[in-house]
């Protein structure tokens, strides 16, 4: 990096066109949108992990002896609903796609800049109504809100989270919104749907759930604070309301929430590693489309959270099935990434090393996910760790992992400045070893018995909580250090140029950072999308497997 | 002579946001964009609508007794009242495209006094099931038989109308900002998009309205004692 | 592309068939067709929600492919919020052991 002597001029971009907390409170710019939510989201995942970090302390021994039940009912419940709400959903959509999904069709902006504004203000008002309740003594049912404990029995404060909950999904909902308008309608020339980078692709796959899907979870949590509010009964078992229906319409989006999150992390691996393989990616169509797939087919399997709630058994079989159909579109994308890796020339960059946990861990997550879609291992296992262990592993091992590869990819792209490397791959390094020690006992507790949601256990179960324990401040210092080494490029890292990894892209074609209005020109699209065989190599880093 | 007319789009930058590339594109756009956000309005009516479904099929005998209650005329008038705003509203958008705009705004103006008149009707309905205590509470008596299962119907009744009126009080308020809009001028032929797409929400609340009436109203044939 | 401008008289038509519905419907309501009632109901309904749909919000006239897309798959994925918990209600009580 150190070649690279710079202009002393300094240019015009998104960040230094306008100063002032106004120019960025009242921004219509996607590029600084992505960065309003960049530091909110950053926030919210540290308070969800300050929950997470309680939980497991009390779980280091078997007694409940840090946290009273109680204390530790309403943990559990703010680190869901931090890290669901607000942090995984909006993570990258919000974040990278706000930044990304423009650029890289060539477009000025998005679709309704002011809508997009008008989408992160909410996401504040929601966030701070969670925070407010988390304040005002939590809400203690778990993030599902389950009733009728949620709408009857809770004296947590219920409402303000579910509020909460409303208010963050219509950010959710223009967000979406603005991501399927923007790509139907201003691509620039040439931009064909077959051209469009895979990370284009899976946000509009997130964008159509979250259009289809949100709606109903928002009426779903009124209904629930209208029943605590008013003492309408709705799901009211005393008035032959069926807490079971809550439950349907809560897993009609709340299943393919999981897609929410897990889909634009696919987009990003799809693009780290082909460009860090230096090879088009392999089938790109059928990337593309399993992401579609994933989006509709995720739709047909909520109930399967349902399997020991008292369901009929005949729905249960079917949905078993739908569920095992969604192993296919995941299983397509785990086979193209590898097959795209096979052969290539492979950088082992932090975001590759990202990229290459995501794909393991992922694999590891989806397989564990098709044993619970079993209906008798459903039965054996329900409720206990081991179905903690799965969706951790796709949640973090999944799309955190993709957020990280993410951010890191994109960095220089974001702020201009390159990170130091070896302190990007010291993190992953630390927490793909942390996320692994954490969760990977808890596959094991879990088959073995140890139920969930619980603040004490039998002794047996001790010396794997003491890994999983263990690991978890491990994770936490893998999360810490990137915060710490980021910052600080933004001051002293090397300038990035605006194609540090000579990867294919719009987005790589226009300055680091980007002008405001993105490219002084509107490209013109004339060829395939990732065409790294006439790329040069990636510059300065050594490769580590040669052909 | 025919009854639909094309004409091509004049162009003009005036009014143009700049992150478009042209009017069209731009049109295209808000259509699109209210057209998708009409989309995900149905997911959340329709939350409603499977609860409805699911107690309806569960509770027949209730239902058909707690519709009884229901005041069919106001329900009728309502009907009747809101389809007469949708049209006024659809003429309002006609003459947006001839750029006639002072027909935009009495035309407006009377959709809202429609949608006044809609919640009015409502609101004396409120008002009369509150009187007969047919609110879900502590406070609900229901005589008929099966009132547990009656009061399931007012919760989801309740419900169902109250987010409709709630879109009903936001629609009001964004058929005054147009009506803001076309009397600065601000509405051309070239640009009445916003017009076109506030038209989309106020007909897609009397969509939903249309089947409310029906499921709420006209559960099982009347009793014409009742 | 262009706009399409739709006579007023076809408005008119449209409104004068939608109260012809609503009254139909009101009537029809005054007979008893025991289950078929709620069928014809929200049948006559969806034929009014279409008559809307198509003219007074101009489907029928849009140029763009994709709305018609959109306007479909709202539906659709209602229908699968209906149907698939349709599949569990439906069957529930098929086993005569509780809760089942």
């Amino acid at each position: 990096m150190a070649s690279a002597v710079h202009n002393v001029v300094e240019t015009k971009n998104y960040l230094n066109s306008d100063f002032g907390i106004k120019s960025w409170l009242l921004t219509t710019d996607h590029k600084r949108i992505g960065l309003l939510y960049l530091v909110s989201i950053t926030t919210m995942f540290f308070v969800g992990g300050f929950f997470a970090m309680l939980i497991r302390l009390e779980l280091l021994t078997p007694a409940g002896d840090l946290l009273q039940s109680d204390t530790y009912n309403k943990m559990f419940t703010m680190h869901g609903i931090v890290m669901v709400f607000l942090f995984l959903i909006p993570s990258i959509p919000a974040v990278l796609g706000n930044f990304l999904v423009p650029m890289m069709i060539g477009a000025k902006d998005l679709a309704f800049p002011k809508i997009n504004l008008l989408s992160w203000y909410l996401y504040m008002i929601g966030a701070l109504l969670v925070i407010y309740s988390i304040v005002t003594g939590s809400a203690d049912t778990g993030w599902t809100f389950y009733t009728p404990f949620s709408t009857q029995y809770s004296n947590s404060a219920v409402i303000t989270a579910a509020l909460g909950v409303f208010v963050s999904g219509f950010s959710s909902i223009l967000t979406g919104l603005n991501f399927v308008v923007t790509m139907h309608r201003m691509r620039a020339p040439g931009m064909t749907w077959s051209r469009m980078p895979l990370f284009c692709w899976s946000n509009y796959a997130t964008a159509l759930i979250q259009l289809l899907g949100t709606p109903v979870i928002a009426i779903t949590i009124m209904l629930v604070a209208l029943e605590r509010l008013f003492n309408i009964g709705i799901f009211n078992p005393q008035l032959g309301g069926d807490p079971l229906l809550f439950q349907h319409l809560f897993w009609f989006y709340s299943h393919p929430a999981v897609y929410i999150m897990i889909l634009p992390s696919m987009g990003v691996i799809s693009e780290v590693v082909t460009c860090f393989s230096r090879k088009r990616i392999f089938g790109y169509s059928f990337v593309a489309l399993a992401s579609i797939a994933i989006a509709v087919l995720g739709f047909l399997v909520w109930a399967h959270h349902m399997f020991v709630a008292g369901m009929s058994v005949y729905a249960s079989l079917i949905f078993s099935f739908l569920t095992f159909l969604v192993g296919v579109p995941s299983a397509i994308k785990t086979f193209n990434w590898t097959a795209t890796m096979y052969k290539g020339s492979v950088y082992l960059h932090t975001p590759m090393l990202y990229a290459m946990g995501f794909i393991g861990l992922f694999a590891i997550g989806g397989v564990t996910g098709l044993f619970l879609a079993t209906l008798g291992i459903d039965v054996h296992v329900h409720d206990t760790y081991f179905v903690v262990a799965h969706f951790h592993y796709i949640m973090v091992g999944g799309a955190v992992l993709g957020y990280m590869a993410g951010i890191h990819f994109w960095w220089p792209k974001i702020t201009g400045k390159m990170y130091p490397e070896t302190w990007g791959r010291i993190a992953a390094g630390t927490i793909f070893l942390g996320f692994n020690l954490t969760f990977f006992p808890q596959f094991i507790v879990g088959y073995v018995g140890m139920p969930r949601r619980y603040h004490s256990y039998v002794p047996e179960f001790q010396i794997l909580n003491v890994f999983s324990t263990a690991g978890a401040s491990i994770l936490a210092v893998g999360y810490i250090l990137p915060l710490i080494y980021l910052f600080w490029s933004l001051r002293y890292g090397n300038d990035a140029g605006p194609n540090p990894y000579n990867a294919t892209g719009l987005e790589w074609t226009t300055a680091s950072p980007p002008p405001k209005e993105n490219f002084h020109e509107t490209p013109v699209v004339t060829w395939e999308a990732y065409d790294y065989e006439h790329m040069p190599p990636i510059p300065e880093e050594e490769p580590v497997v040669h052909r | 002579m025919s009854t639909v007319e094309t004409r091509p789009n004049a162009v003009s930058t005036h009014s143009l946001h700049e992150h478009f590339g042209d009017l069209e594109q731009q049109r295209e756009a808000a259509t699109l964009g209210m057209w998708v956000f009409l989309a995900t309005e149905i997911m959340f009516f329709g939350g409603m609508f499977t609860a409805y479904l699911v107690y309806r099929m569960a509770y027949p005998v209730a239902f058909d007794a707690a519709s009884q209650d229901m005041n069919f005329w106001a329900g009728t008038i309502n009907t009747i009242v809101l389809i007469g705003s949708s049209l006024t509203m659809a003429l309002a958008v006609h003459a947006s495209q001839e750029g006639k705009n002072k027909h935009v705004v009495w035309l407006l103006i009377a959709t809202m006094a429609l949608g006044a008149v809609f919640l009015g009707i409502k609101a004396f309905e409120y008002h009369e099931h509150w009187v007969h205590h047919l609110v879900p509470g502590p406070y609900f008596q229901f005589e008929g038989p099966d009132p547990r299962h009656a009061e399931i119907f007012f919760s989801l009744y309740f419900a169902m109308t109250g987010f409709h009126a709630l879109h009903m009080v936001i629609g009001l308020g964004l058929v005054s900002w147009i009506v803001y809009l076309a009397a600065r001028n601000k509405i051309t032929r070239e640009y009445h998009s916003p017009v076109e797409n506030v038209g989309l929400y106020w007909h897609f609340v009397d969509m939903v309205w249309i089947y409310l009436y029906p499921l709420l109203y006209l559960v099982a044939h009347k009793h014409v004692s009742g | 592309m262009a706009e399409t401008i739709v006579s007023r008289r076809i408005y008119f038509i449209i409104f004068f068939a939608l109260m012809v519905f609503t009254v139909i419907t009101a009537a029809v309501s005054y007979i008893d067709l025991g289950a078929w009632s709620g069928v014809v109901a929200v049948g006559i309904a969806s034929t009014k929600a279409l008559l809307v749909a198509l003219f007074f919000m101009h489907l029928r006239y849009d140029h763009q492919k994709i709305v018609w897309i959109v306007a479909i798959s709202g539906f659709f994925w209602l229908g699968i919020l209906f149907v698939l918990t349709a599949t569990d209600y439906a069957t529930r009580n098929f086993l005569t052991v509780p809760g089942r």
